[in-house]
């Protein structure tokens, strides 16, 4: 339970970071909050040659809302955006979401762009910005390029950056207001991964009808899914007990969740549909209920 | 075999010496600064044993490297006595003490550096929220009723100081 012996570098700018990166390609590995990546270590389940820590770049921490986006740098602690007032005003679902991720120790240490970029599919993180339509700022000496989260994720701790790219920032579109939000998920004890979860995002206009939906599915797939066929039921709609649970059977459909020791495909994908239903549900009637006391201020 | 020199403040007291970059922060604590209060379970984050706090914020030790906390300033078990006389226990070591909160002890350390930082935090917890901070740390004896009652108790004696024969 000892890592492997590694070469370190603990760079203090972006630059320098990406000129190892670029100088080690492979053989190297950004280390951010290395709550993933040192149990790998540890277990000896990764060997990379160069290991190359990014926790000592300033410059790389810090949330900020720019024209109505936010803007999250990737070196921000989990524990710093789930305590963010401007987050939890403007971007519920995040702040949601981040109360399921791992326990407090673990979110003191991790960071939000490590999340993203290490891509497991029973993530938190991966999922809530897959749903609210984020963008991934990735740099390499080659320059700067931006990925839709849904061009992201390519399998289980895969995604479409190359070996001397490295993720710099995360940037959310604004969410129109009067949007209803909702987290579920369901673990055998707090804090463990999720044996399946969905996040939600619906808006409704003044008649209850639902103006647009944003359904994600977490360890449900080898990446986060948008349940998009179970989005297109919703709009146009009043959501109901009924139409949401249609709903969150066909986003169930869709998916085939790989059975383990903690429950087969089958039971997972039960539970997929059941926490789907209950973030359909309780997204439309936050939606309802704000769009009720817009109404009547 | 890269090494490098690192200075860590723990307790207080600066540490310094030439490690290895891959030796972990828990076997740092335990066998370079020889504070044994920290114990080791997993080594891969999960049993929460190993908690210690990183400039005020519990991490796991296990989950860092030495190098990584160069610079930096620690706090472990051995440093919740410091300022008390000779045998007197910090408010949340004395109510794990009278609640029972502990049968072996293993687990202990790292429970007390995860929930330390419980005892000042606004407002009223419900048993369903300690329930939640503790989540990350293993106990496998006690049931971890008594360590939430433990919680409660340290909580009421610290925040209502008067009330309290302990703040004397």
């Amino acid at each position: 339970m000892k890592p492997p012996r590694f070469a370190y570098h603990d760079p203090r700018g972006v630059d320098e970071a990406l000129a190892l990166l670029a100088e080690h390609g492979d053989d190297g590995k950004a280390l951010a909050g290395g709550q993933s990546l040192v149990p790998l270590l540890n277990f000896r389940l990764a060997h990379p040659e160069h290991l190359i820590d990014l926790n000592r770049i300033g410059a790389l921490a810090g949330i900020r809302r720019e024209d109505g986006t936010l803007r999250i740098k990737a070196m921000t602690r989990q524990a710093t955006l789930e305590a963010s007032p401007l987050v939890r005003e403007n971007w519920p679902l995040v702040t949601d979401g981040l109360g399921f991720v791992a326990h407090a120790q673990i979110r003191n240490r991790g960071t939000v762009g490590g999340s993203v970029a290490h891509a497991d599919p029973a993530a938190e993180l991966p999922v809530v910005f897959s749903v609210l339509g984020a963008r991934f700022h990735v740099a390499s000496k080659r320059g700067e390029r931006a990925i839709d989260a849904g061009d992201f994720f390519v399998t289980h701790l895969t995604t479409t950056m190359e070996p001397d790219e490295m993720l710099v920032e995360i940037e959310v579109p604004p969410v129109a207001p009067g949007t209803g939000h909702a987290f579920t998920e369901f673990a055998r004890r707090h804090g463990d991964f999720a044996l399946g979860g969905a996040a939600a995002l619906v808006a409704v206009d003044g008649d209850g009808v639902c103006t647009s939906a944003a359904l994600g599915l977490l360890a449900a797939a080898p990446t986060p899914v948008r349940a998009t066929e179970a989005e297109q039921m919703l709009v146009g709609e009043r959501i109901d007990e009924t139409l949401a649970a249609r709903a969150a059977e066909r986003a169930a459909a869709g998916v085939e969740p790989t059975g383990d020791i903690h429950g087969s495909g089958e039971y997972r994908k039960h539970l997929i549909g059941v926490m789907a239903r209950r973030a359909i549900a309780a997204a439309a009637e936050r939606a309802g209920a704000a769009n009720g006391a817009g109404r009547g201020a | 075999m890269e090494r490098r020199t690192i200075k860590v403040e723990i307790n207080g007291e600066s540490y310094s010496a030439e490690v290895e970059p891959r030796l972990l922060l828990s076997d740092f604590i335990r066998h370079v600064a020889g504070l044994t209060g920290t114990h080791v379970g997993c080594e891969h984050g999960v049993c929460g044993a190993c908690t210690v706090q990183l400039d005020g914020d519990p991490v796991r030790s296990c989950l860092l490297f030495a190098v990584q906390a160069d610079g930096r300033s620690l706090r472990t078990v051995e440093g919740m006595t410091d300022g008390l006389d000779e045998g007197e226990l910090h408010p949340l070591q004395q109510a794990f003490h009278e609640k029972h909160g502990l049968q072996c002890g293993f687990c202990t350390p790292g429970f007390l550096m995860s929930l330390e930082p419980l005892l000042l935090e606004e407002g009223d917890l419900s048993d369903r929220e300690i329930r939640e901070a503790l989540a990350g740390n293993l106990c496998r004896c006690t049931g971890y009723q008594n360590i939430v009652e433990a919680v409660k108790l340290a909580r009421e004696r610290v925040r209502e100081p008067a009330a309290s024969p302990l703040s004397e």
